[in-house]
């Protein structure tokens, strides 16, 4: 198989905006003899079901949760990056290009992060229209911030609610759609299957979550847009429900899955506290900019203080390491996002963590509040130290902060081409669900530009000229054997998940998995472990479809159910994560070999050797999965090594 | 610690429920309430039992799916927060807890604690909205929108939909979370086209799912999550008046 | 439908029914309560009686007095609408409610308020306003010119006591319907707005809600005890 990225030729500048004008129209009055699926509703699925339909063409849009409103976008803080420039600080659509490359360890393509970057503007404007009320200036103009390090303030916000804001404006476009009757909302109902025939994307197997029924849908195209697969570690800041069973089962299907390694660890979550943890909770990344990170010097220091026999205020200053301090002199607490987690594991496993767990370090704002007094660290962190206290019971005023890195966003994901379309032809991926701009690490407040800007202003481009070469004939009828098929393989899947009638509960098969990974395949892996883990999840995967207990029937509300066909499938998921992460022989991003690392522990990329994309092939039922390489070409970028010394 | 809970349980819509007694040990104090219900499903899939429904997803307070009636109160006897928010440490050892689906017309039971909210989707539906395409809109800063209307508009979007306001008062009125989509619409100038039929078509909605009308308890506002202000309310009365006199919608 | 029926058979229009005749209501009370203040006067009821008399003989309080009748009608019929129609809305009710933690008493029982005061108007106009129009009422003369004397009415009436405490009672069911029906009706019109909900709030505490119920209620009480001899 051949990857045809179909990047445009021509200066970069103008790659989109040539790409644009070759692409194929749909006349406007041949638009409603077309059908598209829509699966997810977050900010790139709510987006694009949105756009389509005001385009003219019969959009069906799907969840699983119980309104399109609550998708996991909704949890997105921080805020969204544009190269608006409103704050003259010399920003541009090429420096977010530049930052976003750069960010990324040179691991994504230039042409579509460019385009990200220069379709960032035309977001604002659209969220703006729709009346998302983002923080403005007395003078009634747009407010910025600076985020994640960037060197410009180039970040608009809702409060800490921006994603929540950002998609409650995609959703009241959706809401129009529904009620001017261009789309049809699938609430509560999980895609469980693709259908292809003749190796297009002709439609979905659902089942509906209330009563239990499979159902087909056809449709001329399909665009995935299910976010990431972050709870294959079971604990994650995503939400309980996130899954990537839709991308994997398309994945089966020929669609290629790339990078699956890369993942984004978070360093300022709220630690985990006891087995029974369902969920990690995750703390705006500003609280570096004031907080100041430390362990103990001693490992009997921390012993102590785990045990509750000494506090943390009662060390003295000379017992303290300030790690990041210490070893990034010039970035200090505010080294990247997989150089702070990395860290913080080193003093862990070293036996100077702290908590109960020993799986924690602190975030110190006494000097803050010595510095600029208790009024000012209020005004700016009062909910988050609020959020902290309800949680962890402990009053961060007055006793330093406990964090600890937690898994956050998955860069890796469905392969696409430019125009966002899969191996499959008619299958899109878009958000989170794809590969494609972040690289091997996503800069802070991207992923909420990125998941609009696939939705909003590329997908209502690219699918058309799709569309326009297939014609309005070209689908197939749900009565088709294909459909029907595909309906009795869903079917028979359910039934032997509940048939199985083992004894162990699906979470602690998750529970179980998400420890395998986060140990092996998580902010830093070995080629030994790596390998232990892959044994392990096939131990893992056999003992599951043996001895899994799923309660209930099909034709009825089965939360066990739903999960144990999304484990079934993280499990899968989680034994290629482990290929590619032992197949890339180097350290980029989020992905940390310890055997590719400098001698006093930084990473070591390798240009020469792995600048391309790992995309892998499905080959079937325990077959080894199929490496195809994309190699990516830098012309506009100078490839760098990132120091933080 | 040990809890004893009294569980609606429920198998669908079309059968009655009735209260389910169970009782947990070694509940741990820093656990989230919906942690424990994580346990007691456990517990009960050991069994062979089925596992308590409940609706849930995010876990840290922002998506509005989670939805319990907790001891008499709405997201239970925190305020200011969601169940997912709740943790066990509200509670004293040996505490008996009811624990109840959201009892509205509108909202009807889909299993045990599972109730079905795709109505207020629909009053969304009915106006909650600026109509503008994909694409069409102007620079963002085209139109300057004072910090305080910004601010107030922000106070009302917030909202998390997640039925509290409904299950609160006493009439399962939903004037809380219509008057914030309206309020939040109203105060901002990309509101103003649509601003009269908006009001107007948003009521009529939310009176034909079934929702009482406002007695102004104040209930809703404080079991609301985000402490949404009664404010938003008047504004939709005065906005709906306003519409209905005024407006070319005969 | 038109605009009009839609409008005051909406959810919304039905609360602006209750809080225009409410409100208007509540203004009759200050009126009623000043002519009361005649009772204080102390002259065996000659202020008391002309003031009835110019009461049932002015064209326009005539004519007031049928919009208050029906304000009256209008409010409470409406009442038992809305109060059907929002129980509806909650076909099966909790095990287990703690309100308390979330809202006033007054606010959650306003039927039951509104239903002691509906039976307190039947009973004080059976006594007095159906006493004056077509029940035998003793004649008074003043310079020459006859008047009902419906203050010997009033005197017989109040000089027993389960009277008096069925008066009394009714005044302070009053006063918690007007703590949160005054404040209420600005809401429902939506006049709320942080400079003036403050002052709506205290004048329907202090005023509407304490004052005017407690002067009310010193009536029956204040003739009692001079009927009873217990005070001059």
């Amino acid at each position: 198989m051949k990857l045809e990225a179909k990047i445009p030729e021509g200066p970069l500048a103008e790659k989109w905006a040539r790409h644009k004008f070759g692409l194929k129209l749909v006349n406007p009055a041949n638009k409603r003899k077309y059908d598209i699926i829509v699966v997810g509703t977050g900010l790139a699925g709510a987006s694009a079901a949105a756009s389509l339909a005001e385009l003219g063409y019969n959009v069906k849009a799907f969840c699983f949760q119980d309104s399109p409103r609550r998708a996991h976008s909704i949890a997105a803080q921080g805020g969204i990056n544009a190269a608006k420039n409103y704050q003259n600080d010399g920003d541009s659509v090429f420096r977010l290009f530049y930052d976003t490359i750069k960010g990324g360890d040179y691991r994504a393509r230039e042409g579509n992060v460019y385009r990200l970057a220069e379709v960032s503007v035309n977001i604002i404007d659209q969220c703006v229209a729709q009346g998302v009320p983002f923080a403005r200036e007395y003078g009634g103009l747009l407010a910025n911030r600076s985020f994640g390090g960037a060197q410009v303030s180039r970040t608009f916000y809702a409060r800490g609610q921006t994603g929540q804001q950002l998609l409650l404006g995609a959703y009241s476009a959706l809401s129009r759609q529904v009620a001017n009757g261009k789309v049809k909302l699938y609430p509560r109902t999980e895609m469980l299957d693709l259908v292809v025939e003749g190796g297009k994307a002709r439609g979905i197997i659902t089942r509906n979550l209330v009563t239990g029924k499979i159902e087909s849908h056809s449709a001329h195209a399909v665009l995935l847009c299910t976010g990431g697969y972050g709870n294959v570690f079971y604990l994650s800041t995503n939400a309980m429900g996130s899954n990537v069973t839709a991308a994997w089962r398309a994945h089966k299907h020929g669609a290629l899955f790339a990078n699956p390694c890369f993942t984004q660890i978070h360093p300022t979550c709220i630690p985990v506290k006891g087995d029974y943890q369902s969920k990690l909770t995750l703390m705006s990344e500003s609280l570096r900019n004031d907080g100041r990170v430390w362990v103990p010097k001693r490992k009997e220091d921390s012993e102590k203080i785990r045990k509750g026999l000494m506090k943390p205020t009662d060390l003295k200053e000379e017992d303290r390491d300030y790690f990041l301090e210490r070893r990034y002199p010039s970035f200090g607490n505010l080294v990247p996002r997989d150089v702070a987690s990395r860290n913080a594991k080193y003093v862990c496993d070293e036996g100077r963590g702290v908590s109960k767990t020993g799986l924690a370090v602190y975030l110190d704002f006494a000097d803050a509040i010595k510095r600029d007094g208790r009024k000012t660290i209020e005004a700016k962190y009062g909910n988050l130290f609020e959020m902290y206290e309800k949680i962890v019971d402990d009053n961060p005023y007055e006793t330093p902060m406990m964090i600890y890195p937690a898994v956050h966003y998955t860069m890796g994901g469905l392969w696409v081409d430019y125009n966002l379309m899969t191996t499959i032809p008619g299958l899109y991926a878009l958000g989170e669900a794809n590969f494609s701009d972040h690289g091997a690490n996503r800069l802070g407040a991207s992923a909420l530009m990125q998941g609009l800007a696939d939705g909003y202003f590329v997908i209502p481009y690219t699918v058309g000229d799709y569309l326009a070469t297939i014609g309005p004939a070209d689908k197939v009828s749900v009565d088709s054997p294909v459909f029907k098929q595909a309906e009795q393989r869903v079917q028979d899947q359910i039934q032997r998940l509940l048939s199985i009638n083992g004894t162990t509960p699906v979470d602690e098969y998750h529970r179980k998995l998400g420890l395998i990974m986060w140990d092996y395949c998580g902010m830093s892996r070995t080629e030994e472990g790596l390998k232990k883990a892959k044994k392990m999840i096939q131990e893992l995967k056999a003992e599951f479809w043996s001895n899994v207990k799923v309660t209930g029937d099909n034709e009825e509300m089965n939360q066990t159910l739903e999960q144990a066909g999304r484990v079934a499938d993280f499990i899968e998921l989680g034994e290629l994560m482990v290929d590619d992460a032992l197949n890339r022989n180097e350290s980029c991003g989020g992905h940390f070999r310890e055997e590719y690392s400098t001698e006093d522990g930084e990473a070591k990329r390798d240009d020469e050797n792995y600048a391309y994309v790992a995309a892998w092939e499905y080959k079937g039922e325990n077959q080894p999965a199929v490496l195809h390489k994309e190699d990516l070409v830098f012309e506009n970028v100078k490839l760098t090594q990132r120091s933080y010394k | 610690m040990k809890v004893n809970l009294k569980v609606w349980r429920q198998k669908n819509n079309n059968t009655a429920g009735k209260l389910v007694e169970y009782s947990l040990d070694n509940i741990s104090p820093d656990m989230s309430f919906l942690e424990m219900f994580d346990v007691l499903n456990a517990e009960l899939i050991r069994k062979g039992d089925e596992p308590v429904a409940f609706d849930h997803d995010c876990r840290e307070g922002i998506c509005g799916m989670c939805s319990m009636y907790i001891n008499g109160r709405a997201h239970g006897p925190q305020t200011g927060a969601t169940t997912c928010q709740l943790h066990m440490r509200s509670f004293s050892d040996g505490d008996t807890i009811v624990v109840e689906p959201w009892r509205a017309r509108a909202f009807p039971v889909i299993k045990d604690l599972m109730v079905d909210r795709t109505a207020f989707d629909r009053v969304v539906q009915a106006g909650g909205y600026v109509s503008v395409n994909t694409g069409s809109a102007p620079d963002a800063n085209e139109i300057a929108i004072p910090r305080t209307i910004a601010d107030e508009a922000m106070d009302a979007a917030q909202c998390i939909g997640c039925g509290a306001c409904v299950a609160a008062c006493k009439n399962a009125s939903a004037m809380l979370f219509v008057s914030a989509k309206v309020s939040h619409m109203a105060v901002l100038p990309q509101g103003q086209a649509e601003r009269k039929i908006r009001a107007e078509r948003m009521v009529a909605q939310m009176d034909a799912e079934g929702f009482g009308a406002c007695s102004f308890t104040g209930a809703c506002s404080v079991e609301c999550p985000k402490s949404i202000s009664l404010d938003h309310i008047a504004r939709m009365n005065r906005e709906y008046l306003g519409a209905k006199l005024t407006s070319e919608n005969v | 439908m038109s605009w009009v029926t839609q409008t005051l058979s909406s959810s919304l229009g039905r609360k602006v029914i209750m809080s225009l005749t409410g409100l208007f209501l509540s203004t009759f009370l200050v009126v009623h309560m000043a002519g009361n203040l005649q009772l204080f006067k102390g002259d065996e009821g000659r202020a008391f009686n002309e003031y009835t008399y110019f009461m049932t003989h002015n064209p326009l309080i005539i004519t007031v007095s049928y919009l208050l009748y029906t304000s009256i009608l209008v409010h409470a019929l409406m009442a038992f609408v809305l109060t059907r129609h929002n129980q509806a809305s909650r076909p099966v009710d909790y095990a287990f409610k703690r309100p308390e933690a979330n809202s006033a008493w007054s606010s959650r029982n306003m039927g039951i308020l509104g239903t002691v005061l509906l039976i307190f108007i039947i009973l004080h106009m059976r006594t007095f306003w159906y006493e004056m129009h077509f029940g035998s009422v003793p004649m008074a003369e003043y310079d020459g010119k006859q008047y009902k004397d419906l203050y010997t009415v009033v005197v017989a009436a109040f000089s027993q006591w389960w009277y008096v405490l069925i008066y009394v009672v009714s005044m302070v069911a009053l006063g918690y319907h007007l703590v949160h029906g005054f404040q209420s009706g600005f809401q429902t019109l939506g006049l709320r707005h942080k400079k003036y909900t403050p002052l709506i709030e205290a004048l329907g505490t202090y005023v509407f809600a304490i004052l005017i119920p407690a002067l009310f209620a010193a009536m029956p009480i204040y003739i009692f005890l001079k009927a009873n001899n217990f005070i001059g």
